[in-house]
């Protein structure tokens, strides 16, 4: 029987099964940001031994920096004291600071890839659940916890007991219109919120293989919004250009070795997944979800729906819940509700695709009165890039907020936030109760989708706009 | 008191913190205290009873669902508890406590309403080599399930990182011949 991709990967980097216990699996590279390390580098010290293999972790701040003005000190005591911290204990232990300041600093989950320190066939943890992001490459990545950060300290690895494996086929063309975001946030409302835990999701077919790596990166960044422990798509040329250059890629030599070793990460055709499920690129419509989970979403121009034509009971509450928290009502249809913010930005949309797209839209056309809109990018990188393709001035003119790198209005954690009972159309992964900010009503979509809310001021279905 | 969520636990308003201590006194805040003040117990609420105490932590079904956060564990650990006894743990809770040496004891739904029944003075006794909790008092007991990997851990003391560190020479081995 042949093997998955996941198995090729996770076989190479078994150091030892445990007997009715976990693997040891070794981590080729680890990253961390400021909230989820400071007490594993504490626990470190506390047993005064120093990091096993401090060259392969890298650190920046994202989750708490604020995104204007960030030259000036952090406001927020609590915030500059974790970031802070995050300084002295990576000068302390010998770990490479990505901080504020820094060119290549931005969201752990931008900068990885962008700099090509994410590479195919690696086995990458952060202390962070949208690790799944860097499965695009043909990966074995994931989210772990903060004993897991100080295991990682310890001895560069974990332990794992090995998930179940299940692959998603998406086949054919995607209507004009859809775009990487709309095809996860399709797969989680059809499987739901909880339907892949316990399982490593492989994306492949047609479609998949026809999509830019940035695009690959938003779909595997949602894998865990639908329960799953992380996402992957088995490298290819698209995957080979994107790493090639890059400042840490591998060079001459090395890179010819690499790339045939590279050239082997695929599932062989007789491999057997767990699960499988088929979807057909034709069926999936521009999306927006209308609930507290990413798992409640329709068709932009779709109903919510019916709580009376929902069998199961749990179900039913659950939606009728969300409804409340959401003001929104049952069996009504979104299109040409008002909304007041618009947020292009976080680890699943704010590379520089996604700007380009949002700019190419936006051209020459102004942003509606009644939303503020804030445009985020990932890094120093994607912010440097924006000036340079002069995509800034196009925001500017359509009355768009560009600010600087780091996670923002993603999490309520530094000052974005959007208001109590507010509308935001968000291209981010979560809409949680008080996610953006205590009461704040998040609807997530596509970079084109809030892009066209943003110049109509109601939400709108993108292919009357193009 | 049934499906005990982690934010009451440990509310998320105590998660800027740096260090892994100190989380003790904020478990279960908000039951404890009206106001958030530890000027004004709330005298119902069990662990301001001086009837109760040890280190064995007794809680109805689905304990520590809710939120990831491994400062759940890190607040029962801090507080003095060292097992937690229950009829059904979540899973990520279940792990995490693990992780931070609390031994989440999983019995039957019956035998739970038995500790319950004992009242105040009931004291239990735990053998983790031999998997079985015992009620003192009545004699009664039963047993419960354990990974054996993790049993291994907590007789003998250490934790994750000790088994990984005392696997650094595998390890370095390991890199050196996949290099
Ligand atoms: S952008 Fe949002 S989801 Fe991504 S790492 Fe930051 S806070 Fe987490």
């Amino acid at each position: 029987m042949g093997k998955t991709l996941f198995d090729k990967i996770w076989d190479k980097h078994v150091v030892e099964k445990i007997p009715d216990g976990p693997s040891v699996l070794y981590i080729d590279q680890h990253f961390i940001h400021e909230v989820t390390s400071p007490q594993a580098f504490k626990g470190i010290e506390q047993r005064g031994i120093p990091l096993f293999r401090p060259r392969q972790t890298i650190a920046t701040a994202d989750h708490n920096v604020p995104t204007i003005n960030q030259h000036l000190p952090i406001k927020d005591e609590l915030s500059r004291m974790q970031v802070e911290q995050l300084i002295n204990n990576c000068n302390k232990h010998g770990v490479e600071l990505y901080g504020l300041g820094h060119p290549y600093q931005g969201i752990v989950h931008v900068i990885g890839p962008e700099l090509g320190i994410t590479q195919p066939g690696m086995t990458i943890v952060c202390g962070d659940s949208h690790t799944s992001t860097h499965g695009a490459f043909g990966t074995i990545a994931f989210g772990i916890g903060t004993s897991e950060v100080e295991m990682v300290f310890a001895s560069q690895c974990v332990l794992q007991t090995k998930p179940k494996t299940m692959r998603i086929n998406i086949d054919g063309d995607l209507q004009k219109g859809v775009v990487s975001k709309d095809i996860i946030l399709y797969i989680i409302a059809r499987i739901s919120a909880s339907g892949a835990t316990g399982f490593f999701v492989e994306y492949a077919g047609s479609t998949i293989r026809s999509l830019s790596m940035e695009a690959r990166m938003t779909i595997c960044n949602m894998s865990i919004e639908m329960g799953a422990r992380g996402g992957m798509i088995a490298p290819d040329e698209t995957t080979f250009n994107y790493v090639k250059g890059r400042p840490f890629a591998p060079k001459g030599n090395a890179w010819d070795e690499k790339l045939a070793e590279w050239k082997e990460l695929y599932s062989d055709t007789d491999a057997v997944f767990d699960a499988e499920i088929n979807i057909n690129a034709a069926d999936i419509p521009p999306m927006i979800t209308y609930g507290t989970n990413p798992g409640l979403g329709i068709a932009v121009n779709g109903h919510i729906p019916v709580l009376e034509q929902i069998a199961d009971e749990g179900e039913k509450k659950n939606i009728e819940k969300a409804l409340q928290y959401m003001g929104l009502k049952s069996g009504a249809s979104l299109v040409g509700m008002p909304v007041q913010h618009v947020f292009i930005g976080s680890c699943t949309n704010s590379r520089i695709e996604d700007l380009r797209e949002v700019a190419e839209l936006v051209k020459g056309r102004k942003k509606n009165d009644g939303v503020k809109v804030m445009i985020v990018p990932g890094s120093q990188q994607v912010a440097k890039q924006v000036h340079a393709e002069g995509l800034d001035r196009i925001f500017a003119e359509a009355g768009f907020q560009i600010r600087q790198a780091g996670c923002s209005a993603c999490l309520g954690m530094n000052e974005d936030k959007v208001p109590a009972g507010e509308y935001c159309i968000s291209t981010s992964n979560r809409n949680f109760e008080g996610r953006q900010g205590a009461g704040a009503r998040t609807l997530l979509a596509s970079p084109l989708t809030a892009a066209a809310a943003a110049i109509t001021g109601v939400v709108t279905d993108i292919r009357e706009l193009i | 008191m049934e499906n005990i969520d982690t934010d009451q636990i440990i509310p998320a308003r105590f998660l800027k913190a740096t260090t892994r201590d100190g989380f003790g006194k904020n478990l279960f805040r908000d039951w404890r205290y009206d106001n958030d003040s530890e000027a004004k117990p709330k005298t119902d609420f069990a662990l301001n009873n001086p009837l109760y105490s040890g280190d064995i932590l007794v809680a109805g079904k689905n304990f520590g669902c809710g939120s990831s956060r491994e400062h759940a564990a890190w607040a029962i650990l801090d507080y003095g508890f060292n097992a937690v006894v229950s009829s059904f743990f979540a899973d990520i809770f279940k792990n995490n406590a693990l992780n931070n040496g609390v031994l989440p004891v999983t019995v039957s739904e019956l035998f739970l309403q038995k500790i319950f029944e004992q009242g105040n003075e009931a004291t239990l006794s735990i053998d983790v080599e031999a998997q079985t909790i015992r009620i003192d008092a009545t004699g009664e007991q039963e047993s419960f399930e354990l990974n054996p990997y993790k049993k291994t851990c907590l007789l003998n003391g250490y934790d994750d990182i000790d088994f990984l560190l005392s696997r650094r020479e595998a390890i370095t081995k390991f890199e050196k011949e996949s290099a």
